[in-house]
């Protein structure tokens, strides 16, 4: 057992290639999602037509401008020309006030502002817009208390937790959670693929070695360095990226152990129905990557679904990781609140081990 | 006519020297037997022969063709058959034929008419619309080897053609390589059967990266003194 | 054959869909014997093994290996069992000594406990034992993979062809060290496509197309051959062995190295006649001796006769 156990971590630490999977994979992604892919936006160029330049306008534009997501570009269209700066993209969003704002703010309690976005980039669209429509809201709430605006935009029920509207802190918890599910169960998966396609199994299956003492010199390896890996990307995320850890970290390190056995197992169970190391691979990439991504509410929102990927994404782990991360996280809560999801990410652990238990062949047919 | 001139053949791995100073030559038409232990360099001459890898230096021709610029034309005058590379399992014997064929560049009719040909000379006329993957492997190799000469090549590259074959096979398999070269082609060959040594017209030895004997089966017994070729192979290897 | 039985087979027949890959095959090995399956690829022998090694389930009939079951008792069997598969199954990148580290550590076991039995072999490869498996020559891996196999002292060791794709000189020195482990009391099957390491053994079994066609002492099997066998040798052996097959006497011809092997349908023929056939046929330097026949001469003369019985 324990020689089995060293044998399997000379495996991987003399293969470059598995290495740079291991710790390399995690790392260059933490950071892509956390920077490159961030759909944040910074300093988005902004036109305003001020039809009425009094000071309530201005006030606005001034927090508009001072709060970091837009500069004030100095293309200043007319009033018929907004197409056309929009064409030559430089300009994402333009804010038009009405004229006598401030005067039919006073006198018939409502004035308009119109905030048209280029849509040819609908992600930053959406988030400038909603940008501009929360420091309105913001303004309106500081100073016309009792009034309403007529903003035709609708704030979005996330910025609750991320009143900063920071991207990170919703890539994070999804990117944890692919990353854990993708290194570990690829990577069992193909390396008791490799016995089987290298003939090392047939020697295996000819000792006294029973099954279960296989899988488990194949898996506690892999445990060790998957955890390594999950402190590594909240190391990252923490110090790199200023991601907060509001909970407990010692059960977030302890949930990451559970969610790490049972990718884990259905790595295992992957490779004893796949006889080649491409075909676990495979397996894993389309199986596993494709729903994790799509299907998790790691980037479209569950509740949008249509409900029978609603009622399909339950059977996805990471769904109910990525729930107990952000809570953790972002939410700090305590166990109470995430029991349920604990439980059923230990029932599906305990269902793929059994599992591939009973698959695992005791011989080679 | 030569169909293989190699003069001073080197090849070499970084440091490592797979091919030493290689000098020798195959006449055309001739059975020409390449041995050596496992590790000597067979593999990598072979490679080079057949225009897969490049020499390191030295002059290597083959079918008048030059191995460092012209492989294109060597690849079109030669055929190649290994015990590993075999035919598509799943095609039948005559699809085989007709993909081969279609690889060469012959034309639909050359094909057939070499196929059936071909077919006709090993008596499975008659096994040409069986899939491949059931057919007995003596009968896949000996199929393998009409494949590689389908394009009528000026010379065959056989690569262990008869290992793990039953003896009966094996030796069907000669009389078939003794016809080929008969009709003009050249065969050069590798083997572990010792015995199989003694079909060749003549046989080079290497070890260690260079060529330690060549000359014809009669003759090399007479030099070392020994009773068959296999005797020649110990006393050479063991020194 | 008095002493005990080691591995017992009764009417093993295995099939892949249509395909019979073993067909009724029985035999007792006994203990501490070396005992060889000969045949061609594709006879069944990989089967075979798998069904002696208890990675397959034999279709129909009975294996015992030391009094185990191979399908019920196979835990009990894979601890007394050493086991070589055809194609090299090691570790390509763990180094030479970490290999047999596994490979003792998965019995239970350490290379210093059981170091006597494989030191003969070990000690050869000791030198690179800081190499990866994978960097070996094809001989020093062989080495390697048979130090594996033993080094949990099995009392029963099956080796599934070591000596394929392996040079005549690393085949030699295979069996001589087969030979010497063999004085240790270990059973030891093993198989081969090689016909002529047949005589390494103490008995063989021809295996062809899932039948097994003789089992027997080698020169029990050459004594059995039935018919006088003449190795005939002239300047053109080509020509020689068409015009031996247009001969009226013969009955095969097959060409062995630079000879023919030639038997004929009687016993009568005087090799004076052989002689004149061929000197009218035109050929020179005509040598004709009588022969003992080879493994190879009985084997191809048993395929022939259950090919000619199987077409009745």
């Amino acid at each position: 057992m324990k020689g089995f156990i060293i044998k399997e971590f000379y495996h991987i630490f003399r293969d470059i290639r598995s290495m740079v999977v291991l710790f390399g994979m995690p790392v260059i992604q933490v950071l892509l999602f956390g920077f490159a892919l961030s759909t944040e936006v910074k300093n988005a160029p902004v036109a305003i037509i001020d039809h009425s330049n009094d000071q309530v306008t201005r006030a606005i534009t001034s927090k508009l401008l001072s709060s970091g997501f837009f500069i004030l570009s100095d293309q200043v269209p007319g009033e018929g020309h907004i197409e056309e700066v929009f064409r030559h993209g430089k300009v994402k969003e333009v804010i038009v006030f009405e004229s006598d704002f401030a005067a039919k703010l006073e006198k018939d309690r409502q004035a308009g502002i119109q905030v048209i976005a280029d849509a040819s980039d609908p992600n930053t669209a959406n988030l400038l817009v909603s940008y501009t429509s929360a420091i309105i809201n913001d303004y309106q709430q500081e100073y016309l208390k009792g009034m309403s605006l007529p903003v035709t935009v609708n704030t979005q029920s996330q910025m609750m937790y991320n009143p900063a509207l920071k991207s990170v802190f919703m890539f994070v918890p999804g990117v944890i959670t692919i990353l854990l599910m993708l290194i570990t169960a690829m990577m069992t998966s193909i390396s008791i693929a490799r016995e089987n396609e290298m003939g090392t199994m047939e020697i295996l299956l000819v000792s006294p070695m029973r099954p279960i003492q296989i899988i488990a010199g194949k898996v506690l390896p892999y445990v060790l360095l998957a955890f390594t890996n999950a402190l590594i990307i909240l190391l990252l995320s923490y110090f790199v990226l200023g991601m907060p850890v509001k909970g407990s970290l010692i059960m977030l390190l302890a949930e990451s152990l559970l969610f790490i056995v049972m990718a884990l197992s259905l790595g295992i169970f992957i490779s004893t129905v796949s006889n080649s190391q491409q075909m676990a691979m495979m397996l894993s990439m389309f199986a596993l990557m494709l729903p994790t991504i799509l299907l998790s509410g790691f980037i479209f929102p569950i509740e949008n679904m249509p409900l029978p990927l609603q009622i399909f994404s339950n059977i996805m782990p990471p769904r109910w990781f990525i729930v107990i991360v952000k809570s953790i996280m972002i939410k700090g809560l305590g166990f109470r609140y995430i029991w349920k999801e604990t439980l059923i990410i230990a029932g599906m652990a305990v269902f793929f081990i059994v599992l591939s238990i009973r698959k695992f062949k005791i011989r080679l047919e | 006519m030569k169909i293989i001139e190699v003069e001073n053949l080197v090849k070499k791995f970084g440091s490592f020297v797979a091919n030493d100073h290689l000098t020798f030559s195959v006449d055309e038409g001739e059975i020409y037997g390449f041995l050596g232990a496992n590790g000597a360099g067979k593999t990598t001459a072979m490679k080079i022969l057949c225009g897969l890898s490049s020499p390191t230096s030295g002059k290597v021709m083959v079918a008048g063709y030059d191995v460092y610029h012209q492989t294109e034309m060597i690849k079109k005058r030669i055929g190649y058959m290994s015990q590993r590379f075999s035919l598509f399992e799943d095609l039948t014997v005559w699809e085989n034929f007709q993909f081969f064929g279609g690889i060469y560049g012959l034309p639909a009719a050359k094909i057939r008419e070499r196929t059936t040909e071909l077919l006709g000379r090993l008596g499975l006329g008659g096994e040409k619309n069986r899939i491949l993957g059931s057919l007995p492997l003596g009968w896949k190799q000996k199929l393998a080897f009409s494949v590689a000469i389908i394009h009528n090549p000026s010379i065959v590259f056989l690569d262990e053609p008869t290992g793990g074959v039953d003896p009966i096979t094996r030796r069907q398999f000669w009389e078939i390589i003794y016809e080929t070269a008969n009709q003009g082609i050249t065969v050069f060959v590798t083997t572990h059967y010792m015995d199989e040594a003694e079909y060749c017209r003549r046989v080079s030895i290497m070890a260690d990266g260079k060529i330690v004997a060549l000359d014809t089966p009669a003759n090399l017994k007479a030099k070392y003194n020994a009773a068959n070729i296999e005797e020649v192979f110990l006393k050479i290897a063991r020194n | 054959m008095s002493s005990a039985i080691s591995i017992h087979a009764a009417n093993i027949t295995k099939r892949y869909g249509d395909k019979t890959a073993l067909d009724d095959v029985s035999f007792d090995i006994s203990k501490g014997e070396l005992f060889g399956f000969i045949g061609p690829d594709g006879a069944g022998k990989t089967t075979l093994f798998r069904i002696i090694t208890s990675l397959l389930k034999p279709g129909s009939g009975a294996m015992t290996v030391e009094g185990f079951d191979t399908v019920k008792d196979y835990i009990k069997l894979r601890k007394i069992l050493g086991y070589m598969p055809g194609r090299f199954s090691l570790y390509q990148d763990l180094t030479v000594e970490e290999n047999l580290r596994f490979f003792a550590g998965i019995f239970k076991t350490t290379p210093e406990a059981n170091y006597d039995l494989v030191k003969d072999i070990y000690s050869q490869i000791e030198p690179f034992k800081d190499r990866k498996a994978g960097k070996l020559s094809g001989g020093m891996k062989q080495k390697l993979a048979l130090s594996c196999a033993l080094i949990h002292k099995p009392e029963v060791l099956v080796l599934d062809e070591p000596t394929t794709g392996v040079d005549a000189v690393s085949r030699i020195e295979f069996w001589e060290m087969l030979s010497r482990l063999r004085l240790s009391g270990i059973t030891i099957v093993v198989s081969t496509p090689y016909m002529d390491e047949a005589s390494r053994c103490d008995r063989v079994a021809l295996i062809q197309s899932g039948k097994i066609m003789s089992i027997d002492t080698p020169e029990a099997i050459r004594n059995n051959y039935g018919q006088d066998l003449w190795a005939i040798k002239t300047d053109d052996t080509y020509r020689l062995l068409g015009d031996l097959r247009q001969f009226k006497y013969t009955r095969t011809a097959f060409p062995f190295g630079e000879h023919i092997h030639l038997s004929l349908i009687s016993k009568s023929v005087k090799p004076a006649e052989i002689s004149a056939y061929l000197e009218a046929a035109g050929h020179i330097n005509i040598h004709i001796s009588k022969i003992e026949p080879s493994i190879e001469d009985c084997f191809m003369e048993m395929m022939s006769t259950e090919s000619s019985t199987r077409e009745k």
